[in-house]
């Protein structure tokens, strides 16, 4: 019997969806990479130099380190859903995305595709907003693989609205209204600059509809052991939502939902 | 040519039934039948919005049918997708394009998209062929509109289809280009490849095409072999040219219709192949009563066909001037 090498297993279609997403965000690095790396620094200055001794310790952490989590998870999501969004958005504008369109290529394979795509641009900005971090602050690691399996459930959740939010959007314009008004204002209320524990009851409440509260408590909780929630219904729901919106984007695709005419 | 094993010989290459769009209340196509056997290079005509490219849309795959059966090869556009769009390459009527990427990255990553990872010898030779080898490295925004309207063509081409869809190919490119894309369809279509033809350029038409579909508001008015198509327009325009001025025509041709230019130096004669109108203009210009320098007749072309086709009142759609066996 003849050996196979791994990457002969792996249909051709998704692996030059895969490069061709990565392909193109390299393409534009001081865009895609090093702009939200510059922005996490700025926040880790801004918030953790200079105002951080103000707020003292949360849980037993110094500020810097209770405010890493959360930067790494803002780059993670962010960036993870930018990905294929755009991509998508630009593919339809300039009307290349027929290419895939008229492909042999099923449609499993391109949310895969597209959803790798996303995560690793997401993993690799996060991983680069950590890195930076680490000479700032170094966190413990608390649970690895927890951790891992957080970021990588997490990157894969905002890859698929991505690319839900990249089929669904007709002109650039519906595309900013996702990180405009749910992305952004759900992951500054969601935690990453503050313990809910100093909100109001009330407000602690209404944040704990925010499902962005729990994704920044889980990786807070694989780098520091401490969340504001239990992490592990946090890593449940996150499969569970991560699974919902695999199935969404593949129905999109097989009816063809403002993609095909 | 793509791997996957085509049926009998006698299953046509392409094969519309009864096949209806409808956006809303606009009826795009109105039961339209078609059948293309391999080999043909096939024609479709039509004014603009009169079904096209909804047509050609629909079996790349692009466009839904409201209703009827689309094959290729007998596999269905939407139940065996993935098999139908491996036989078919299409060119989009649009310049579209990825400008993150070159022509070499586009043409890797379009292969990529049909599973193939070691055609780089069929990759250099469409860039050969295409005249694109000296600007493989470009990116697409550095391209003229004539190269990358070639790089639609070998992107289409890039999977070896056993049907090939052009759909207008040479809108907006240079005469030379036009000359070459047209040695290019003749070339692959006499390698086997089945080729469907989109056209504003009827000439084109004429010129490329065996048989010919003309489209007009969503249905075939015409479905014919040119040859056949052409035939159908009985009348001829004959130019008579004089050495030396005249006055008047003879009795006879003004009987015709004639109608002499205001010099005196030419005249014009409409005649109708199926009646004496031809014999007798020619009984005119025999007895030597009028100094004939020359003698031009105007037969019917495609442009002909197409105009009478599609400008006809009283035509219904639906109604097809002949409908040869192919």
């Amino acid at each position: 019997m003849s050996s196979l090498s791994a990457a002969s297993l792996i249909p051709v279609p998704f692996r030059t969806i895969v490069y061709r997403e990565v392909h193109r965000f390299f393409i534009v690095i001081n865009q895609t990479l090093l702009a939200p790396v510059i922005s996490a620094v700025l926040y880790l200055f801004i918030f953790g130099f200079s105002l951080g001794d103000r707020f003292g310790s949360f849980h037993g952490y110094s500020y810097l380190n209770f405010l890493v989590p959360g930067l790494v998870m803002m780059g993670l999501v962010n960036n993870s859903f930018q990905n294929p969004s755009s991509s998508l958005m630009i593919s339809k504008f300039e009307g290349n995305i027929v290419d895939i369109l008229m492909a042999p290529i099923g449609h499993v394979e391109i949310v895969l595709g597209y959803m790798l795509g996303g995560m690793f641009r997401g993993l690799l900005v996060g991983s680069s907003i950590l890195a930076v971090s680490c000479f700032l602050a170094l966190p413990p690691f608390s649970h690895p693989l927890y951790l891992v399996t957080v970021a990588l459930c997490s990157s894969a959740l905002f890859s698929l609205f991505g690319i839900v939010a990249g089929i669904w959007a007709e002109k650039f314009d519906d595309l900013a209204m996702f990180p405009t008004f749910i992305i952004t204002p759900l992951t500054y209320l969601g935690g990453v600059f503050y313990s809910i524990s100093i909100l109001p009851p009330v407000w602690r409440k209404v944040s704990l509809l925010n499902p962005l509260l729990y994704m920044i408590n889980a990786l807070r909780f694989g780098f520091l052991g401490v969340s504001d929630v239990n992490p592990y219904w946090s890593l449940a729901a996150l499969v569970l939502l991560d699974l919902a919106l695999f199935s969404l984007c593949l129905a999109m695709l097989r009816s063809g939902y403002r993609l095909r005419k | 040519m793509t791997s996957i094993s085509l049926p009998d010989p006698a299953v046509p290459a392409l094969e519309v039934r009864d096949v209806t769009k409808e956006y809303g209340a606009v009826r795009a196509l109105a039961g339209i039948t078609l059948s293309i056997p391999r080999g043909e290079l096939f024609g479709l005509l039509g004014p603009n919005g009169a079904g096209k490219s909804t047509l050609i849309n629909i079996v790349a795959g692009l466009v839904r049918r409201t209703s009827g059966d689309v094959r290729v090869f007998g596999y269905d556009v939407e139940r065996d997708y993935r098999t139908t769009r491996a036989l078919v390459g299409a060119v989009p009527q649009e310049l579209v394009y990825d400008h993150f990427f070159t022509v070499r990255q586009t043409l890797r990553i379009q292969s990529g998209y049909y599973g193939l990872t070691r055609n780089g010898e069929w990759v250099e030779e469409l860039l050969q062929r295409l005249e694109l080898k000296a600007h493989e490295n470009k990116t697409i925004r550095e391209l003229s509109g004539g190269m990358k309207r070639r790089l639609l063509v070998a992107k289409a081409m890039v999977h070896r289809p056993a049907v090939l869809i052009l759909d207008e190919p040479t809108a907006g490119v240079d005469v030379a280009l036009r000359r070459s894309l047209w040695d290019l369809v003749r070339q692959v279509h006499a390698e086997g490849t089945t080729v469907v033809l989109t056209t504003h350029y009827l000439d084109e038409a004429e010129e490329l095409c065996e048989r010919v579909g003309i489209i007009h508001q969503g249905a075939f008015v015409a479905l014919d072999r040119k040859e056949a198509l052409m035939q159908q327009i009985h009348h001829r325009c004959v130019t008579l040219e004089f050495s030396t001025s005249i006055s008047r025509l003879p009795a006879e041709l003004e009987e015709l219709g004639g109608k002499l230019s205001g010099d005196g130096m030419r005249a014009t004669v409409h005649v109708d192949r199926n009646d004496a109108s031809l014999q007798r203009l020619l009984s005119t210009v025999g007895r030597g009563e009028i100094p004939i320098k020359d003698f031009q007749v105007h037969g019917a072309g495609l442009e002909d066909v197409f105009l009478q086709l599609t400008s006809e009142p009283g035509r219904k759609t639906g109604q097809v001037a002949s409908q040869a066996a192919p």
